[in-house]
């Protein structure tokens, strides 16, 4: 027994309790040191976005885009960018955004307000053909979806409830085939859509992502615990094979489709190294392919980079505010490949 | 009148009975019809075949030839892994992915465990932690990428104005290939460190953080996921017999959690085996800079594969390593999951 033992229940009791809430405090400090790791880079990416060429080259760094603002001689409020700063002096060195002479000015005389550039996002999304990316991006990734969905449970079914020779020796090969990485047959698919005369197409893009075994997978064992009953039942009443399927089986997997649907969605869209390989022109090149040349090919734009950056990522981010709770369950499960 | 019963059951085929036999003959039978199980299985099968199994199986036997442009040149046998084998720059990219594995597994399971367990007890507002946590699962690797390289700036970034913020001087991040250990030992004065123990870069290390930042919220909802499948009773028990906190994590949770532990140590790993995007956008250029001290295996591959200069039966070479190290630590997964060594 340890020495609060001896003590009055009353302060044994406060003792635990200050001790237990001590130790409340420290796990929520750290949680919150957690919550800020994660979210300052988003933060600094939309703060970076709305800032002006100058001033990301301001150091130290603002956290909320800042205009600065001097009295010009006809007496109106002139927004001014800070060139340089004379510490020992107090003076600062200003140029005005609208063009003219660089003069110096006491630091006092300058005011500070926060000042978004909202214009950086249409800049940047005027300097490539952002749109075009966006369109390619959003056809594939319908196609892909729509050709899952459809190739996945015709085939799930057939493995889930029919009989035919060499079924489980098809659907382990199938399972062995998911353990691939990506990268090990990437030359080989490559040389292949060489032959079929797709390279730089949407076929490319599309095609070789209709059939996803995972997903095969996942419905295949959701599909097996849909009683046997209910299949006899419904044969017996003269039902087809096909209407048990979409009338009776399909309905009853609504949550693992939508599951397939999440994760098919976000893997498509963020998808990279295939896309990479596979176009070279931007009229099928995918948005996440298109992101990284105009990241080569910027340099020094950092706002505009972060501009692309956060409307890139928005459509996902939004949708993940929307329906975490599916999004987070569905791409735990897909990550679930043993 | 038999007679004419069965006759008015025979002509009557859409009968229940009918039905019945039929189905009857299907299960007795354990055939159902073949050529409609093909019919279901076509969409996927051609799929699968052509854009999977042709292509795993392809990089077999490209790895054999001689292969410049997409055109085959001819039967090498050996020789492109002969030459693997003896390739400095092969070997040292294979060394980089091996410092940025043993970088990321062990720090992303321990924080992502370290978080778990903290998320675990009861706490208020348990979803909102959960969703920012994930919340970069959810982002593109190439903005994630991106938005990363600015913060590591060598004059701008955010990062160093922390350093410098905090009294510590700039350091040059992406743009450094000083490995850190050599760095560290010439912060504390010593002015001679062995080359082999010079370490990751530190513009690896870097990679490394940003890998461990996105990743991270995946393995924390896995690790919840197996905390909160733990059942209660164990740790009622483990408090009657009055275990300490630390007790009852190495006692009850750890043993208990050892699948789940297991099983993102090894999806971890499998993952990190294949880092491309960070590598491809962060660093450079030329990319797996400063002084190639980030170029990993799969941007080898992909630079032999792709590039001008670049020969595919060689990239294939390469992939094959890579896989061979992937399904060696999948078949080790399975052998520990099967002998169940836990509890």
């Amino acid at each position: 027994m340890d020495s609060t033992a001896t003590l009055g229940d009353r302060e044994a009791n406060a003792a635990f309790r200050l001790r237990r809430s001590a130790r409340r405090s420290v796990t929520y400090a750290a949680l919150w040191v957690g919550i800020v790791v994660m979210t300052v880079p988003f933060f600094w990416m939309v703060t970076t976005s709305l800032k002006s060429p100058i001033e990301i080259l301001e150091f130290p760094p603002t956290w909320i885009p800042t205009g600065h603002y001097v009295l010009s001689e006809a007496g109106d409020w002139e927004e001014v960018y800070v060139v340089s700063r004379d510490l020992a002096l107090g003076t600062v060195t200003v140029r005005p955004t609208g063009g003219g002479e660089t003069r110096t000015v006491d630091s006092g005389d300058i005011r500070d307000r926060a000042r978004l550039r909202f214009g950086n996002y249409v800049e940047a999304w005027n300097q490539a053909p952002f749109a075009r990316y966006y369109f390619n991006t959003i056809l594939v990734t319908l196609f892909v979806v729509a050709g899952v969905l459809v190739t996945s449970s015709l085939a799930a079914y057939a493995f889930a409830r029919m009989r035919f020779w060499g079924r489980d020796n098809i659907f382990v090969l199938f399972l062995s085939m998911m353990m691939v990485p990506q990268p090990v047959y990437i030359v080989p698919s490559y040389i292949i859509l060489v032959k079929l005369g797709w390279v730089n197409t949407y076929q490319a893009l599309i095609v070789p992502w209709l059939a996803h075994i995972f997903s095969i997978f996942l419905l295949r064992q959701h599909f097996k615990t849909i009683p046997n009953d209910l299949y006899d039942a419904a044969i017996i009443d003269g039902c087809s094979r096909f209407a048990f399927l979409w009338r009776v089986v399909l309905p009853l997997s609504k949550a693992v489709l939508v599951a397939v649907v999440i994760f098919t969605i976000v893997g498509t869209w963020n998808s990279f190294l295939w896309p990479l390989v596979m176009t070279n022109t931007p009229d099928v090149r995918p948005l996440q392919v298109g992101l990284a040349r105009f990241s080569q090919e910027q340099g020094t734009n950092h706002e505009l980079m972060m501009a692309a950056a956060a409307f890139s990522i928005a459509p996902l981010i939004i949708a993940y505010f929307f329906a975490q709770k599916q999004i987070i369950q569905s791409l735990a499960t897909s990550g679930m490949k043993s | 009148m038999v007679e004419g019963r069965l006759a008015r059951a025979r002509s009557d085929r859409s009968s229940r009975d009918w039905n019945v036999k039929r189905l009857l003959d299907l299960r007795q039978m354990r055939v159902m019809d073949p050529l409609t199980a093909v019919l279901y299985l076509v969409p996927a099968g051609v799929v699968v075949v052509v854009f999977r199994l042709v292509p795993i199986a392809s990089a077999f036997i490209l790895s054999f030839f001689d292969v410049k442009m997409g055109r085959v040149r001819g039967f090498v046998g050996l020789a492109q892994y002969a030459r693997l084998f003896q390739d400095p720059t092969f070997w040292s990219s294979l060394g980089t992915t091996a410092y940025y594995v043993l970088g990321v597994v062990p720090l992303s399971l321990f924080l992502s465990l370290f978080a778990a367990v903290l998320l675990n007890q009861k706490i208020r507002g348990l979803g909102f932690y959960r969703t920012v946590y994930f919340l970069p699962v959810v982002t593109s690797l190439v903005a994630v990428s991106m938005v990363w390289k600015w913060i590591f700036h060598p004059r701008l970034g955010l990062l160093n104005y922390f350093l410098a913020a905090l009294g510590g001087g700039s350091l040059q991040w992406l743009e450094e290939p000083r490995g850190i250990f050599e760095m560290m030992a010439s912060a504390v004065g010593w002015s001679w460190w062995p080359d082999g123990l010079a370490g990751p870069s530190l513009a690896l290390v870097a990679v490394i953080v940003v890998a461990i930042w996105r990743g991270i919220g995946y393995n924390i909802v896995i690790f919840l996921a197996g905390l909160q499948n733990i059942p209660d009773q164990y740790y009622e028990a483990a408090r009657i017999d009055g275990a300490s906190a630390r007790q009852v994590f190495w006692r009850v949770t750890w043993p208990l959690l050892s699948p789940v532990t297991f099983y993102v140590l090894l999806s971890t790993t499998i993952v990190s085996f294949q880092v491309f995007t960070q590598i491809y956008l962060m660093t450079g250029p030329p990319v797996g800079g400063p002084m190639g001290t980030t170029k990993v295996i799969v941007y080898y591959l992909f630079e032999k594969g792709f590039d001008a200069g670049g020969n595919m039966g060689y990239a294939s070479a390469v992939a094959l390593v890579l896989f061979a190290i992937i399904l060696s630590l999948t078949l080790l997964q399975r052998r520990v999951v099967e002998r169940r060594v836990y509890y």
